[in-house]
């Protein structure tokens, strides 16, 4: 019990966040016209893509005797640059045919 | 200059919240996908070369710009020229790439693990392993089988054993952390690859028997998988832009599954626990209305140009025969006649909704014409003729009046409404849901067999010389 509370003592900014971020999630996504699911879902698939910067941390942070970190990390940075570049240009390919549309 | 990193992860959240923002409107998406890539931008170049003390040049750099720049051309050219209609599957793959590389970051940081492991670093470690696997593994298979390479497998009581591999996973974490408390990350290796091991075969159970039509519901469950995973890395390094970024992807993505889900009438239980369709596949009753009637290109023609009103239903036939811009091109044919030519869009018509939307406006349909489900459905009772390019289980009164199909209840155009049903087929064979369809037993109901782009060709001839 003393431990979880410990944890969520420390931790009680990163919890604010997650709550929050929660609630901003939602509330982004509630109300968009399922015209737009599509390119939004790609959208956030590009955003998650942010795991990118931890891959970088971990490759940075490599010894550079340690070959199997050096080796997993350079894959890691690939793939995540992989989603990061790929999902924004399959989203921008996407929104570019909407762009010519004239308005309501 | 101390407070430089924070500053560009403040950016880099704010692009990401902002972007998402703009993204749900259809005037501004564009930008706003821009605006996040932009605040993307500024945070990987922040963590390249800024630390928390200032300016300071990460190492390995070499490595890591080899990498962004390998990552950079492979993404972009993949990207760039895959075609409109396979958009979904690559979707799916970069979704992959990310799952997977949050699971290798836990990988190496695995080989630092020190013994007597504080539960709060071990958490994330083994969350974003497990989570990142599965959603690597699963997204794999989702690619796989939307570009028809994987086909369904399912088995019976499957949810149960999906079930007791959740708890396996469950039970080789505890094991893993207690060896690691004893003995740190080098002496608890056995059961932190068994974990993973399990989770690889949890993604494999947990897409494979899912069908089609559920795809993209669970394309946009295992996007919210690779945020939370990404979150968790978050976490492991106090790093807030991971944490938000990850945490607004987790959320986001759940809540679009939700609304999938509802646009399909199925509970998220339901497509979690993989039984769709498993259960009345011979769902009795079937050529129940004796004939099939065919139709010929000329018959349709006319019929379409002497309507008032011509309702054009696309699916995923139209996706795969490329036939967006002849669709476009007889819908300008038909109101140069004076029909009034609309589209009726299903939520989940195609493999991902909005799927429809896309191709069409793709071709340059105008937006005004695109009309969703709900609004379109009053509308088939006044509708002369209704054509089907390529849809099917959205159209299946199945889902209606019969309680044994697996599509039942599932919301569906009503376009047995109209005065005359025009479907182009490429065979009898049923839609991806795998169940027949009575609609084209219907008295009312025509077919016209072929590829929907030569079908819509041929139509669009003999308008021509009609």
């Amino acid at each position: 019990m003393n431990q979880i509370l410990a944890f969520i003592g420390e931790n009680v900014t990163f919890i604010y966040l997650i709550g929050l971020m929660i609630f901003v999630g939602i509330e982004l996504i509630s109300h968009v016209p399922s015209v737009l699911h599509t390119p939004l879902m790609s959208g956030a698939n590009a955003i998650h893509g942010v795991v990118l910067i931890g891959a970088i941390i971990v490759l940075g942070h490599a010894p550079t005797d340690d070959y199997f970190s050096l080796i997993v990390g350079f894959v890691g940075v690939f793939v995540g640059t992989l989603n990061v570049i790929g999902g924004f240009v399959v989203t921008d390919r996407m929104l570019e045919m909407f762009k010519k549309k004239p308005k309501k | 200059m101390e407070h430089l990193l924070e500053i560009a992860y403040l950016i880099g959240s704010f692009g990401f919240i902002v972007g998402l923002k703009m993204m749900g409107q259809p005037d501004s998406a564009r930008k706003g996908n821009l605006v996040a890539a932009f605040g993307m931008a500024v945070a990987v170049i922040g963590t390249l070369f800024l630390d928390k003390n200032g300016f300071h040049v990460i190492g390995n750099l070499g490595y890591i710009l080899a990498a962004i720049l390998l990552g950079t051309v492979v993404g972009t050219l993949m990207a760039k020229r895959v075609q409109m209609t396979a958009m979904p599957e690559m979707v799916s793959l970069f979704n992959g790439m990310g799952g997977l590389a949050a699971a290798l970051i836990s990988i190496i940081e695995w080989q630092h693990v020190e013994t007597g492991i504080a539960l709060g670093k071990f958490i994330p470690i083994i969350a974003g392993l497990i989570i990142g696997t599965v959603s690597f593994v699963g997204s794999m298979v989702a690619w796989g089988k939307l570009n028809g390479k994987i086909g369904d497998f399912r088995f019976p009581g499957q949810q149960y054993i999906n079930a007791v591999v959740l708890i396996l996973i469950i039970t080789a974490s505890v094991f893993t952390f207690q060896a690691a408390d004893l003995g740190g990350g080098h002496e608890s290796m056995t059961q932190f690859y068994i974990t993973m091991a399990i989770a690889v075969v949890y993604g494999l159970l947990f897409v494979f028997p899912i069908g089609g039509a559920d795809m993209p519901v669970v394309i946009s469950l295992l996007n919210s998988f690779t945020g939370v995973a990404a979150a968790c890395g978050g976490f492991l390094y106090d790093n807030n832009v991971m944490l938000m970024g990850g945490v607004l992807v987790g959320s986001a993505g759940t809540i679009l599954t939700v609304v999938m889900c509802k646009a399909m009438n199925r509970s998220l239980t339901n497509v979690l626990i993989g039984m769709v369709g498993s259960g009345g596949s011979s769902s009795g009753s079937t050529s129940s209305g004796g004939s099939v009637r065919e139709f010929q290109a000329t018959d349709v023609a006319i019929m379409m140009k002497y309507a008032s009103k011509v309702i054009i239903v696309p699916g995923y036939g139209l996706a795969v025969a490329q036939a967006q811009h002849v669709c476009h091109e007889l819908e300008n044919m038909l109101v140069a006649e004076g029909v009034d030519v609309k589209y009726a869009i299903h939520p989940v018509a195609g493999r991902m909704p909005g799927h429809m939307n896309v191709l069409l406006a793709e071709s340059n349909v105008e937006y005004d014409k695109l009309i969703e489900m709900e609004h379109i459905n009053p509308e088939f009772t006044t509708t002369d003729v209704v054509l089907v390019v390529g849809a099917n289980d959205v159209v299946n009164p199945a889902a209606k009046n019969d309680p044994a199909s697996p599509i039942y209840g599932m919301p569906i155009l009503d376009v047995d409404q109209s005065k005359q049903i025009v479907v182009l087929k490429r065979s009898m064979k049923s839609g991806y849901a795998g169940i027949e369809n009575d609609l084209f037993f219907d008295p009312k109901c025509g077919m016209l067999f072929g590829d929907a782009k030569d079908s819509l060709q041929k139509l669009v001839n003999e308008l021509k010389s009609v």
